[in-house]
């Protein structure tokens, strides 16, 4: 376990120094903890691959006492059962106007496009966290075969629902934003609903498929 | 009932208050008042809770009709307001009349003015905030910017209201700064001393392309020893990141919750507010504190601000 300011009222806890399932299940353990029992100073957290990002208030605590107390929450933490994990199967159509990155991906890899896709298909991935964006879950890993750096230059707009890849993570956009992920494909299920309970797709520590469908899929889903 | 129509919007108008702070789970980041310090003050004015949602216009502000008598004021930037034409005093309580219209210009010298109206503006709060997320067009009005012919319904004050304004000391000591102090960021370790010199001596220009998510500078490049190593973690309000190019980006108000640049500095929780008073191409400089003087500085300005007996003339 490490610490490390963030700010002047943010601590960052590292529970391991690279990405890993047994690290990601001490962040989620230990997020849960904290979401259970909030301290009176907690004003926000934020888990990403081997951190939990701790937002207090400055008035109360500083960063010495918030160490002192995650040191013993992450201790009972780590006695506690991880809950019961949820599998999200998210629909995709893949490659064409929703994947404009597909077939250079499968270039470089000397893969064919349907090659790609069923490799992408065919994981489950472990959602490793929300972040970035409201609904945008990272989701790892990604089969060696098809993992790809980023795009040199960003794109100034990814259309929501898009299915991305970087490196050995895939995502789905849940807004219109820049990124510059590879697109692959796209959902035409809404990522992130403020009209919906619970709002987001995919929560951290949900187990996550992509189900390739056909363009008529996309239509009929998209106007259900 | 009592409503605000907005004749014109102005640059960029949007409801705010003291932003969703819990809902990093979730990849929602908190929003809110780009200078939480004029919104919260403003709110006390008019005798609203500190986190009452309001109007936060941008370098010009707009025109606005008010179908009933209310009490309002402005704070923030001076955008040279006049009601039915004749100019307004700023950071002070002033009664409308029903029909009288509130109009506003270009900025005068900073970049936010805030429109607090006694009572609140009233929007369907998103996540227990009514602040607007330009970005996933969720809070505030419709999730978006206000436009020519918007009605917003305004609430019914609940006290009664002492007429007041903020006494001039006060605001000269929150007036906004160009000198904002910040403390080391997490990766501060993986830029050069050099690299660190640089930051702390040269002066940035605030780029034209900066916005509540962050604010882009220009300057000399801060080159990071190893590029491109960090596992994407947290990044908190008021980071200083540097992207692969050596341009320092301070994360704002509508931030990404989570990052993968290394963050060279953050700026301090006293000094937030100064960051939602810059202009695009004003020049600022950073410099260094401890987290001990942050915390003091920032414990200080809290108290100054829950304390109504310093706060009014």
């Amino acid at each position: 376990m490490r610490f490390c300011a963030a700010s002047d009222q943010a601590m960052l806890v590292y529970l391991g120094e690279g990405i890993s399932l047994p690290t990601h299940e001490r962040i989620l353990k230990l997020l849960r903890l904290l979401q259970k029992e909030p301290p009176e100073w907690l004003r926000n957290l934020q888990p990403a691959y081997n951190s939990l990002m701790v937002t207090f208030d400055a008035c109360r605590v500083d960063h010495a006492e918030v160490e002192a107390a995650l040191r013993e929450l992450a201790e009972r933490a780590e006695a506690t059962r991880a809950g019961k994990t949820r599998t999200v199967e998210i629909p995709v159509c893949y490659g064409g106007e929703f994947g404009p990155d597909l077939d250079e991906v499968a270039k470089a890899h000397g893969l064919s496009a349907a090659e790609v896709i069923e490799l992408h298909a065919s994981r489950t991935y472990h959602a490793y966290f929300l972040g970035f964006a409201p609904g945008f879950a990272y989701l790892g890993d990604l089969p060696e075969a098809i993992a790809t750096p980023r795009l040199e230059t960003p794109r100034k707009k990814v259309p929501a629902g898009s299915v991305g890849i970087a490196g050995k993570q895939t995502a789905v956009y849940a807004f219109a934003t820049p990124g510059g992920w590879r697109l692959i494909g796209r959902t035409p299920v809404a990522v992130f609903r403020s009209d919906r309970k619970p709002m987001e797709l995919i929560a951290i520590g949900d187990l996550v498929r992509f189900r390739p469908i056909t363009r008529e899929e996309f239509r009929k889903l998209e106007t259900a | 009932m009592s409503s605000l129509v907005v004749e014109s919007p102005g640059l960029l108008t949007t409801v705010q208050d003291l932003g969703r702070e819990g809902f990093g789970p979730l990849g929602v980041s908190p929003s809110g008042a780009a200078d939480p310090v004029a919104l919260r003050l403003a709110n006390l004015l008019v005798g609203n809770e500190a986190s009452t949602a309001a109007l936060e216009m941008t370098l010009m502000g707009g025109t606005f009709v008010f179908t009933e008598g209310a009490v309002i004021t402005l704070t923030g930037a001076d955008f040279g307001a006049t009601l039915n034409g004749r100019s307004v005093e700023m950071w002070m309580q002033q009664a409308v009349q029903p029909g009288a219209r509130l109009a506003l210009g270009s900025t005068k010298n900073f970049a936010r003015s805030y429109l607090a109206v006694a009572g609140g503006i009233r929007v369907t709060p998103f996540l227990g905030s009514a602040s607007t997320h330009l970005l996933s067009g969720l809070g505030g009005h419709e999730g978006r910017a206000l436009r020519k012919g918007d009605v917003l319904q305004l609430g019914t004050p609940d006290t009664k209201i002492h007429k007041r304004r903020i006494s001039p000391a006060v605001l000269s000591r929150l007036e906004p700064g160009k000198v904002l102090r910040v403390t080391e960021g997490p990766q501060s370790d993986q830029f050069s001393e050099e690299a660190k010199q640089f930051f702390f001596r040269a002066m940035f220009r605030m780029s034209e392309d900066s916005d509540r998510m962050g604010l882009r500078l220009e300057g000399p490049a801060l080159a990071a020893k190893k590029a491109g190593e960090m596992i994407t973690e947290g990044v908190p309000l008021g980071a200083i990141q540097v992207t692969p190019s050596g341009q320092p980006i301070v994360l704002f108000v509508e931030q990404q919750t989570t990052g993968g640049y290394p963050k060279i500095a953050n700026v301090i929780g006293a000094d937030l507010h100064h960051l939602g008073q810059l202009r695009p191409r004003d020049e600022i400089r950073f410099e260094r504190t401890s987290l001990a003087v942050a915390r003091s500085l920032w414990i200080e300005q809290e108290r100054l601000l829950n304390s109504p007996e310093q706060l009014f003339a």
